[in-house]
């Protein structure tokens, strides 16, 4: 048998191995695909129930004696009246059958906790509707809302059903006269962090993590861009300039909880500045997004043609003028590409906020950079945690919400580089 | 005064000065020109006149906030000695936690006095007194600097001095300081961490933290407690850390070097146009949500897989942390892998293909050895992300330290560790939150080492073929 005999046999082997290596890498980017996939159908599968809300109309008697107020009372005098009453009293009416104490907590608990708010919200907004009887639309509570959206199969043994089937009776009652009904869960987004499901929202966390984001972009973008002027074009070849860019090169693969224990121990320990505040959260991220936009903006810098710098040289300009007139605007377009995708990733970050602080139950809407607030990211994390399952489906709206925040900024940031990317 | 209000002084002054000196050369160049015969083009330099107003503004304003600077640093040990003295002098019984002391002082409200010992009342307003002395001393120095340098500022500009380099010196400083900063953070990394660090070590023994083989950091309230002692020795956290890297590491570099493989030997140009954008989307996802999707998608998925075959396997087990950390690597290795393929010179491919090789056997021995140190380069970087990451360990890891390397169990991380000592309401003083910092010192200096390695190797790599 001669070589290429030899050769030839060989052939099909060869060729069929060639498969097999093309057929792996396929495989391993469908792998990659498929993943992507899986997390976020799987995560969108989850969110959707948390956009719906579930809501159960009541007769309500706004009975002007029963109360105490009449329409000319001043808010502190509404705010004190228990309008809690007024709701069990019109749950009573619908069921007059309930007598046993167990089954009137059952009763009592269809409504969530924060409907008394709600119906003393409507009566502050409105004070006409006093002494009148009101068709009022409350929220459900979360075990009402859950079996609802058959998150809890109503044909399940009781046994393993977390509600009873007295409770589902009344469930069924309410729902057999048109009392319930699910409507857009505007509350979601317009109110703060809650310990119960059913009232829990995101605009706290949305509003910390503007407030944080705000202070690193006005602490990193500066000093990200005179730096990377700085080392692009005015750092002369000596030791100390290698040892700089060995730190900022070193700096972006540190581990981002490193830079948490920084913040902890520098700006918290030792400066004292507030705890779970946006503006420590703000210049910790700064710290750590600071490479990644001095690395984007140097390469926007090396971009721009030497031409465009020796044109300038070549009419008189000094070399700052040259910098600040000519270059730094031609490389505009790839810093601000750069800023915001460092930007979004401070916006994904988690673990150094948790270092300081950030990771605390906080109900009110942060007013500024100096209030105690939390971001999406931990807000994320901390429902989790959470036991209910109502929150459940609030943690996968909100990582839907962050999500479609980053996906957002780089889609802007690739609009950018699109829109400005000259070829020179 | 407050402080920002003798900021925003200082950047009127400034601005005054700005004005004031550019105003002043241009009447100069206005007299010039009308001396100067029209026919005669003045061989003089010429520097803008706004050049000379800057160099005004910086003379007012640079001194002066400097000033500033060392005041608010000295004003505070300056008044507490002070008050110490204060204190000694007038024989106060301040018992014995001096410090204490001074603090409930310092918190005392002005408005709300009614109930507080008269000593103290007395050593509260010495404080106020040393305060206002010393705010208004604050604002007399500065302000009083500010203007002296502003007339001498605004004396020292003529025409003859190279204002625009002035100016121009001054930026470049400007900018030589921000570069700085990314030193003054290693700095601070290093010296946080390590300070607390050595308070740890002087309460437990350096070898004690680095081979003991028990990690309990509870520290018992009453000395009867069940599990009183704490026992702080760190290899099982070491352990575990590397094993959940390790799991990582085996779904992500042979993924990502074939996916990289794949999209730039193999792909059209199209699918990889697409591809390579949805592979950015898997990096760009925060990582609490792959610690979310792991601790309740994945891990239950494992563990009933598990049972099925008949494995008991832990419901926060290190499989389930490490794969979903895998695939959260994947796009990271393979952007650097991408990297380094492609600086292989194309007359490698090309001498390769000539010989008759098939497309395989060229990148499986030719381009994959050349590329070997590009690409080890990026795995220990890429071994440095998976050690330093949180989120999904912190989520989807255990939190009990079991000494193992079996991959169905539940192991805990240096990170989780660090997580779980530090929140939470604690006294920063006790060896649990000290312990902490040890671990960060660790953390920082392991993916220090891989992080200068693997720089140092991708570097040397591609001067190969430049």
């Amino acid at each position: 048998m001669n070589i290429t005999q030899k050769v030839q046999k060989s052939l099909k082997k060869r060729y069929l191995k060639e498969k097999i290596f093309k057929s792996m890498g396929f495989i391993s980017v469908a792998v990659a695909f498929l993943f992507l996939l899986i997390l976020i159908s799987d995560i969108t599968i989850k969110a959707l129930p948390a956009f719906v809300q579930t809501q159960i109309v009541l007769q309500v008697d706004l009975n002007e004696q029963d109360l105490g107020i009449t329409q000319q009372s001043n808010v502190d005098e509404i705010r004190q009246v228990d309008f809690r009453r007024v709701i069990r009293a019109a749950l009573k009416k619908q069921f007059p059958q309930v007598k046993k104490r167990k089954q009137k907590k059952d009763l009592y608990s269809l409504v969530s906790v924060g409907a008394e708010y709600q119906l003393r919200d409507l009566v502050l907004e409105n004070r006409e509707i006093l002494g009148t009887t009101q068709k009022v639309t409350f929220i459900a509570d979360d075990d009402v809302d859950a079996l609802i959206k058959g998150v809890i199969d109503r044909n399940d043994e009781e046994s393993g059903r977390r509600v009873k089937d007295f409770k589902l009776k009344l469930i069924e009652t309410l729902e057999k006269n048109g009392q319930i009904e699910k409507n857009f869960n505007w509350q979601f987004f317009s109110s703060g962090d809650s310990r119960e499901p059913e009232l829990a929202g995101i605009k706290g966390a949305v509003l910390g993590s503007l407030y944080t984001l705000l202070v690193t972009l006005l602490m990193t973008f500066p000093v990200a861009v005179a730096a990377a002027i700085y080392l692009e074009e005015f750092a002369p070849k000596n030791r100390m300039v290698d040892f700089i860019e060995i730190n900022i090169n070193n700096l972006a693969a540190v581990p981002s909880i490193v830079f948490g224990l920084l913040g902890l121990a520098v700006f918290i320990n030792f400066f004292e500045l507030p705890r779970s505040a946006p503006i420590v959260g703000g210049i910790v991220l700064s710290l750590m997004t600071l490479p990644t936009i001095i690395i984007a903006s140097r390469s926007a810098i090396k971009a721009v043609p030497p031409s465009l710098r020796e044109a300038a040289l070549g009419l008189g300009a000094s070399k700052m003028q040259t910098v600040f007139h000519h270059v730094f605007p031609a490389a505009l377009p790839g810093i601000l590409t750069g800023t915001i995708i460092g930007m979004a990733q401070a916006l994904g970050e988690t673990a150094p906020l948790l270092m300081i602080g950030m990771v605390a139950f906080i109900v009110d809407i942060p007013q500024s950079v100096t209030d105690p607030a939390t971001v999406l990211p931990i807000q994320v994390y901390l429902w989790a945690d959470s036991p209910e399952r109502g929150f459940l489906e609030k943690t996968s709206a909100a990582i839907l919400v962050l999500i479609a925040f980053l996906i957002t900024m780089n889609a802007i940031a690739i609009y950018l580089r699109k829109k400005f990317e000259k070829k020179w | 005064m407050t402080v920002s209000a003798i900021l925003f002084l200082l950047v009127l002054l400034a601005a005054f000065s700005y004005f004031m000196g550019r105003q002043k050369i241009h009447a100069v160049y206005q007299q010039q020109r009308q001396n100067v015969d029209t026919n005669v083009r003045s061989k003089a330099k010429f520097t803008l006149p706004k050049y000379f107003g800057y160099v005004a503004a910086l003379w007012s304003l640079v001194p002066a906030l400097l000033v500033l600077l060392v005041i608010e640093i000295i004003d505070e040990p300056i008044i507490t000695t002070q008050l110490t003295d204060y204190m000694v002098q007038s024989n106060l019984n301040v018992g014995n936690n001096f410090d204490l002391y001074l603090n409930e002082i310092q918190n005392l409200d002005a408005n709300n006095l009614a109930d507080v010992e008269h000593a103290k009342i007395k050593v509260f307003e010495k404080l106020n007194h040393l305060n206002k002395i010393a705010s208004t001393a604050k604002s007399v120095i500065v302000l009083a600097l500010a203007i002296l340098m502003t007339i001498f500022g605004l004396k020292k500009i003529t025409v003859g001095i190279p204002a625009r380099q002035y100016f121009e010196k001054a930026i470049e400083i400007i900018l030589l300081l921000a570069a700085s900063i990314a030193v003054l953070t290693t700095v601070g990394i290093v010296l946080s961490v390590l300070f607390e660090s050595i308070r740890f070590f002087g309460e437990i023994p350096v070898v004690d933290f680095m081979f003991g083989t028990q990690w309990s950091p509870q520290t018992a309230i009453r000395a009867d407690q069940v599990g009183s002692s704490a026992a702080f020795g760190a290899v099982p956290l070491f352990i575990g850390t590397m094993l959940i890297s390790f799991v990582a590491l085996t779904v992500a570099v042979p993924l990502g070097l074939m996916s990289a493989i794949f999209l730039s030997e193999y792909a059209s140009s199209g699918f990889r146009a697409f591809a390579k954008p949805v592979l950015e989307i898997l990096a760009g996802i925060p990582t609490v949500v792959y610690g979310f999707f792991a601790a309740l998608t994945v891990a239950p998925f494992i563990r009933e897989l598990g049972q099925s075959i008949g494995l008991s396997v832990a419901s926060e087990s290190a499989l389930a942390a490490g794969l979903v950390m895998g695939i959260m690597i994947i796009p990271f290795v393979s952007s650097l892998a991408d990297d380094v393929i492609s600086a292989v010179p194309q007359a490698m491919r090309e001498g390769s293909l000539g010989l008759g090789a098939t497309k395989s056997e060229t990148i499986v021995k030719v381009l994959i050895p050349a590329a070997l140190p590009g690409i080890v380069g990026g795995v220990l970087l890429a071994a440095s992300r998976a050690i330093g990451e949180t989120m999904i360990v912190v989520m989807a890891a255990g939190l009990a330290a079991n000494l193992t390397v079996n991959p169905l169990n539940a192991v805990t991380t240096v990170t989780v560790q660090i997580v779980t000592l530090l929140t939470g309401d604690q006294e920063f003083d006790s060896a649990k939150t000290l312990a902490a910092f040890a671990l960060g010192l660790m953390l920082f200096l392991t993916t220090l080492v891989l992080n200068i390695i693997a720089l140092h190797v991708v570097r040397k790599y591609r001067e190969q073929y430049d």
